[in-house]
């Protein structure tokens, strides 16, 4: 075995260290030039409509299927710990503040990242591969405003709603199973709900956490495809990173914004 | 015609999500739309153990404001009680009591306000001096406890 000098050692971890700087450089200017660029030829708003079905409406069974089975084992797991305590009727504020707050839009983001990231990044490294990015560009069509804005403006539209929707969703299924099958007295679940669960602090908050994955796990999903290597190895590497970093950093960023926004400080 | 049923699914996505969005706004978390005009009370407390910021206060059971902050009055090394109250609800006798209360024996702490007979009234910034602090059970067994011992002791 071939043994590598200090100075050797040194290099390569400076070198990663430049490319990884260069990989954030060029997806934030990929970003400003896609959000902000001359707009597209064509109608724009015909192409948003039809990344909205793909991405958004597309998503909507899984994160609905989900979320009902994530509402009803919340609702079993929180009614059997708290009836150690006698105080069941507080399952309804269990579920509602836990979706709100964490679960509805971090569950979402992952789920998203798998089913709606992967793709983007899969089609448009396709894209890339076959050469229809530089055929775009030789005809004259910018291609970050044809094929990756609309990309973008769909995830960041539709990931808060199917995040709200999750929580609906969720919510009614933690409901049925509590009052329907647990026999939690229906107007002290509600109540409980609606006197600990505030407009401002916890559905607000929970939308605007959701608004930041939508930008952050579209962003990763469009850059990678956007970015990478032009053969199928590379595209699988690339949905593969974009999963894991689209995943990574969402929880990373939930700790952050769970600490700034309830962490009282 | 397969552009149009994609529109169309796209339009119904959307709907849900704002229908789904003025379900969490209006039966989740119970907001009603132009209750901001309140009013800010202070009350001083000996010990407001388990008392948190958005606890309620009510009135004859009845919610009519919340807690807003709680700190510590640096002259006094009392706990202080910051309320917003309803604007409805303007006409509180000055001489009112604030009394640190549980819902349940376990329950969460809020506080309960009993009317008093002045014809001053509570405004802006006004101070409630009539309070009765929150129950601590340690206290109470401490209290109970002592004096066990102490009948134990007069018996021998």
């Amino acid at each position: 075995m071939r043994k590598t000098s200090v100075l050797e050692r040194v290099r390569l971890f400076g070198r990663a260290g430049i490319d990884v700087l260069g990989t954030l450089g060029r997806s934030v200017i990929f970003l400003v030039r896609a959000l902000f660029g001359r707009s597209a030829t064509g109608n724009g708003f015909q192409l948003l409509v039809k990344q909205l079905h793909s991405v958004g409406v597309m998503s909507l069974a899984i994160i609905v299927v989900s979320g009902v089975f994530i509402g009803m084992v919340l609702s079993l797991q929180g009614f059997s710990i708290l009836a150690q305590y006698g105080s069941e009727q507080a399952v309804g504020q269990m579920v509602a503040l836990t979706l709100l707050r964490e679960l509805g839009p971090v569950v979402t983001a992952l789920l998203f990242a798998g089913r709606a990231g992967s793709a983007l990044t899969a089609e448009i490294g396709n894209m890339k591969s076959t050469e229809q990015l530089s055929s775009l560009a030789m005809i004259g069509v910018d291609p970050l405003k044809y094929i990756v804005a609309p990309r973008l403006w769909a995830g960041f539209i539709s990931m808060p709603l199917l995040a709200i929707i999750f929580s609906v969703v969720g919510i009614w299924g933690g409901a049925m199973v509590a009052i329907d099958w647990l026999g939690v007295y229906e107007g002290s679940f509600w109540a409980n709900m609606q006197n600990s669960v505030s407009f401002r602090e916890d559905v607000l908050n929970g939308v605007i956490k959701s608004i930041v994955f939508a930008f952050v796990v579209t962003w990763i999903a469009v850059f990678q495809g956007y970015d990478c290597e032009p053969t199928s190895e590379g595209i699988s590497r690339a949905t593969t990173k974009t999963v894991v970093y689209a995943s990574l950093a969402v929880l990373g960023l939930d700790f952050i914004l769970t600490a700034l926004m309830f962490g009282d400080f | 015609m397969q552009n149009r049923t994609l529109e169309v699914g796209v339009g119904l996505f959307l709907l849900a999500g704002l229908l789904a969005f003025l379900l969490l706004a209006l039966r989740v978390s119970g907001l009603t739309v132009g209750s901001d005009n309140t009013y800010k009370v202070y009350a001083n407390f000996d010990n407001i153990a388990g008392l948190t910021v958005r606890s309620k206060v009510t009135m004859a059971g009845v919610t009519i404001g919340k807690v807003t902050a709680i700190d510590l009055d640096r002259d006094s090394y009392m706990g202080r009680v910051t309320m917003q109250l309803d604007e409805a609800v303007n006409n509180l006798p000055a001489d009112s009591t604030a009394s640190i209360l549980t819902a349940g024996l376990l329950g969460e702490k809020y506080i309960g306000i009993s009317v008093g007979g002045e014809e001053e009234v509570l405004g802006e910034g006004g101070i409630i001096h009539d309070t009765q602090s929150s129950l601590v059970l340690e206290d109470l067994i401490g209290k109970f406890l002592l004096n066990s011992v102490n009948k134990d002791q007069a018996n021998q």
